[in-house]
């Protein structure tokens, strides 16, 4: 498990994306054909936030065999918990120009900021809930499930129910969270100016060093002697408890990991994309993240970053160019993938010593 | 609507052939007719309203259509000749308005909008039109019409309305229309001196249970600003006081019902949703996620089947729900065949595959049928309502889904439990490898139970067509219910899935009072997580060998 030549290639390239976008953003003049626009930047930026996400779920599909239909439920958590945050420092600036409470509650005629809104002024504690949220959630959620002995399909259909919930919650108006519009009109990011180049490139190179670093820790649990009993769970269940490995700890714990990761991942992209709104939620989203693994390579971390990449690069070009062939793309390569290449794009590499 | 005016002209023109017997009283007639609309062109409002009483008065045959587009905003002006005109009912956004002469209801012509000024209306003069609405159609000789008329009529009661209702009472002869004429003059009774005869009315009405009833009972018991009763008879107040009780005892009752039948309705479309995948998912453990689009299959079947035979709209079901089970029962057959055969012991990738059906199967109706909703129209003898005493009204489209739902169901049980296609499903789903021994093709036995759960699908997509929006998305909004359905009831359990749905059904209704319709749906959902968590194999488990297998 020591040489890890897909990995190494994988911060490599992240390093140099990491220093040479924003020399090609900002240094490059907007005439040279090196320069890299800011709608570039941010698309990639945007691209690594679902890398990392991708990463989540590899982590405990993969290599737990927990597949997880509920996974953009956490990263909306974390993108929402940011979105609050950035609301809070609207103030003034808003279209009502209340100093405390954000346009839509002013339309909903509040007159208090509702208790759980309280304390998200500051960034450091805004931080604190774009861990603890989903964390928590994923904690509660899967104590009760793995205690009780729920996999599989079942575990699916109801990772998949719980997003449904919390998407039809966040579309009421009366949870104080925008309901149908979510977050939006964000102004600035601790003090800077969200609609400043530099502010984007700042925002891009910190998405960078989160994947790298997220990567290196998946990387390092996956290593670990946790991880090989993580992967004897996934393989025989039963087996190693008889062993005498307590399993619904280590699912919990990998669950939990990973739910925090999909919180980091949605905190990341909602100031890059500007908004977040109950759609995030919406099942499909969840079942969007695990084609990116599928496609990629289940099992391989690197895979599933680069399978992020490339199908939401493939999105953007055809819904771009051909909208109406994107979703049968989409669905063909959703049974290709299924039928023909049980291990993803990583499969078709040679053998490396990844997962296996 | 048309074949009613038709129906009241009729009866208007016979009226008037026997009335107006010569040629030039009837010139008269027309003459006066036609000034009195004309002064509706720059009345006030009170005027206008006086002008309708008299074009009531006059008996015309054609003021009852005169009436009914003034108060559809349908009457103008045109500014050519600025004679008074009907305009035939057209879009918000037309730009020109087709014309009918008023007094020969023959077209008229075509003019924009622009050319045209409509004669306006107000609340009050809207309200006088109704009553005088009423007045026409009480004479009718259509008794729906005629009920009708007569809850319009009791929403306002007045002089005039008691007076007509008194006349009316005499002549009807419908047991409904005089069941509502006699609530009126009970309810005008009420207004009278005399003690006796007003305890008399109230004893009446407490056995009539309607919140319009008790409303106005609970007018006799309010008190003034300096805390005396507006009513001065305690004996009247009593009776009263009894009475708005029992209305309310027996609207708890009816209330109760109600969210019963509303609960098993919504019970019933969750069956039918899930019954299909309770074959699919259940049976054989394929987990299908283009079982919503396979429903969104059935109901654009529906649609084509719709456009194909449009004079027989209400015979259309009927060939819809064999066309739709074939299409989406085919849909299934090849689905099984190409891709989830390969898939059989790996659940989660038939997951995958599936997902990328659903969306490849959404894309291509948006590229046959464009992504907007289609219009299914829901057969004449399928709308409507019944009543059931007073205040309890049952639409029928919810009790045909209640019946279809028991029928869909029945079917499919005998289809499992008494042909032999049904034990060969059962055979494969306990034990493959015993089955095959036995002579059984299973590869055969796949494809078939596959194509009956998706045929049943279809069939569920009918019944959708007539409860939601016919769109490219109808699957998508069923997929994640259907799947609690089963999953709650317990897999591999046809009377599972019924119960489960049935309860999951009655209890949303249940909540939705309390919590709202969206926060009872969220309530139901992590009250079914928690569920799970307590019984992992759903209400009603499989026991033996086969649960342990999976």
């Amino acid at each position: 498990m020591r040489r890890d030549p897909a990995g190494a290639t994988l911060m490599a390239t992240l390093a140099v994306a990491a220093v040479l976008v924003p020399i090609l953003n900002q240094l490059v003049p907007a005439s040279s054909p090196l320069h890299v626009s800011t709608y570039v930047l941010t698309l990639v930026g945007k691209y690594l936030c679902y890398a990392m996400l991708a990463l989540a779920v590899d982590l405990i599909w993969g290599y737990c065999g927990i597949l997880s239909l509920g996974h953009a439920a956490f990263f909306s958590l974390g993108g929402y918990a940011m979105g609050m945050y950035l609301m809070r420092q609207i103030g003034r600036r808003g279209v009502y120009g209340d100093p405390i409470l954000p346009d839509f509650m002013v339309f909903l005629n509040w007159h208090r900021l509702p208790w759980f809104w309280h304390g998200f002024n500051y960034f450091p504690f805004a931080m604190a809930m774009v861990v603890f949220v989903p964390a928590l959630l994923a904690f509660v959620f899967g104590w009760l499930a793995f205690r009780s002995r729920v996999t599989g399909v079942y575990l699916s259909i109801m990772t998949q129910a719980l997003s449904y919930a919390l998407m039809l919650a966040f579309f009421r108006n009366d949870m104080g969270f925008g309901g149908n519009n979510g977050f939006t009109d964000f102004k600035d990011l601790l003090g800077f100016d969200l609609h400043e180049d530099s502010t984007r490139v700042v925002l891009f190179v910190a998405t960078a060093i989160a994947l790298a670093a997220a990567y290196a820790a998946c990387r390092g649990i996956a290593a670990s002697r946790a991880g090989r009993v993580i992967r004897a769970i996934r393989d025989s269940e039963s087996r190693t408890r008889f062993l005498g490995y307590r399993v619904e700890s280590y699912k919990l714990w990998l669950f939990v990991f990973s739910a925090v990761l999909a919180g980091v991942a949605g905190a990341l992209y909602v100031p890059q994309v500007g908004i977040i709104n109950p759609s995030e939620f919406a099942p499909i989203n969840s079942i969007e993240i695990v084609i990116w693994v599928a496609v990629g390579g289940r099992g391989t971390l690197v895979g599933a970053a680069a399978g992020a990449v490339l199908v939401n690069y493939a999105k953007t070009f055809f819904t771009g160019a051909l909208p109406e062939v994107w979703l049968y793309a989409l669905g063909a390569i959703f049974i290709l993938v299924t039928l023909f290449l049980p291990r993803g794009l990583m499969g078709l590499l040679p053998r490396s010593s990844e997962a296996r | 609507m048309t074949r009613r005016t038709a129906r009241g002209q009729r009866l208007w023109l016979l009226l008037a052939a026997v009335l107006v017997s010569s040629t030039a009283f009837a010139q008269t007639v027309d003459e006066t007719f036609l000034a009195r609309l004309g002064e509706l062109r720059d009345a006030s409002f009170s005027d206008k309203e006086r002008i309708a009483g008299q074009l009531i008065e006059s008996r015309h045959p054609r003021a009852r259509d005169v009436l009914t587009s003034l108060l559809g905003d349908r009457l103008y002006v045109r500014a050519s000749d600025m004679r008074v005109v009907i305009a035939r009912p057209a879009d918000e956004t037309a730009a020109s308005l087709e014309l009918v002469d008023p007094l020969t209801l023959k077209a008229a012509g075509s003019a924009a909008r622009e050319e045209l000024t409509k004669i306006g209306t107000n609340n009050r003069l809207r309200k006088t039109l109704r009553v005088a609405m009423a007045r026409f159609d009480l004479a009718d000789a259509d008794s729906a019409i005629r009920l009708n008329a007569v809850t319009e009529m009791l929403r306002s009661l007045d002089d005039s309305a008691a007076a007509l209702l008194k006349e009316r009472a005499g002549a009807e002869t419908d047991s409904r229309v005089k069941g509502e004429i006699e609530l009126g003059l009970t309810l005008l009774a009420l207004d009278g001196s005399d003690s006796a005869r007003r305890i008399a009315a109230i004893e009446t009405l407490a056995g009539r249970p309607r919140q319009q009833v008790r409303n106005r009972l609970a007018t006799l018991l309010e008190k003034n600003a300096d805390g005396r009763f507006v009513e001065a008879d305690a004996a009247v107040r009593a009776a009263a006081s009894t009475a708005v009780s029992r209305i309310d005892r027996a609207l708890t009752v009816y209330g109760a019902v109600e969210t019963l039948f509303f609960g098993l309705s919504l019970g019933s479309v969750l069956v039918l949703i899930a019954i299909g995948l309770a074959i699919t998912f259940g049976v054989m453990g394929v987990i299908n996620m283009a079982h919503g689009e396979l429903m969104m299959l059935g109901a654009y079947t529906t649609y084509v089947v719709q456009v194909m035979m449009p004079a027989h709209i209400g015979a259309s079901i009927f060939v819809a729900i064999p066309a739709a089970f074939v299409v989406a029962g085919l849909a299934g057959v090849v689905l099984e065949r190409t891709i989830i055969r390969f898939l059989y012991g790996r659940p989660l990738e038939t997951l995958l595959a599936t997902f990328g059906v659903s969306l490849a199967l959404q894309q291509l109706v948006r590229s046959i049928f464009t992504a907007n909703n289609r219009a299914v129209e829901t057969p004449a003898w399928m709308s409507g309502t019944l009543q059931l005493g007073d205040a309890l009204a049952i639409t029928y489209n919810r009790l045909y889904i209640v019946i279809f739902t028991m029928i869909v169901f029945a079917i499919l049980l005998a289809v499992l439990k008494r042909t032999r296609l049904g034990l060969q499903i059962r055979a494969v789903s306990q034990n493959r490898a015993m089955a095959r021994a036995m002579g059984i093709r299973s590869e055969w036995v796949d494809a078939m139970t596959f194509g009956l759960g998706s045929g049943i699908a279809g069939v569920a997509g009918v019944a959708l067509s007539q409860l939601t929006n016919v769109g490219p998305n109808l699957g998508q909004s069923y997929i994640i219910d259907s799947f609690m359905v089963v999953v709650f009831g317990g897999v591999g359990n046809l009377w599972g899935t019924l119960i489960g749905g049935m309860s999951m059904g009655l209890v949303n209704k249940l909540l939705e009072p309390y919590a709202g319709a969206v926060l009872g749906k969220i309530l139901v959902l992590v009250a079914l997580i928690l569920f799970i968590q307590r019984r992992p194999r759903g209400l009603f488990p499989q026991t033996g060998r086969a649960a342990e297998s999976q």
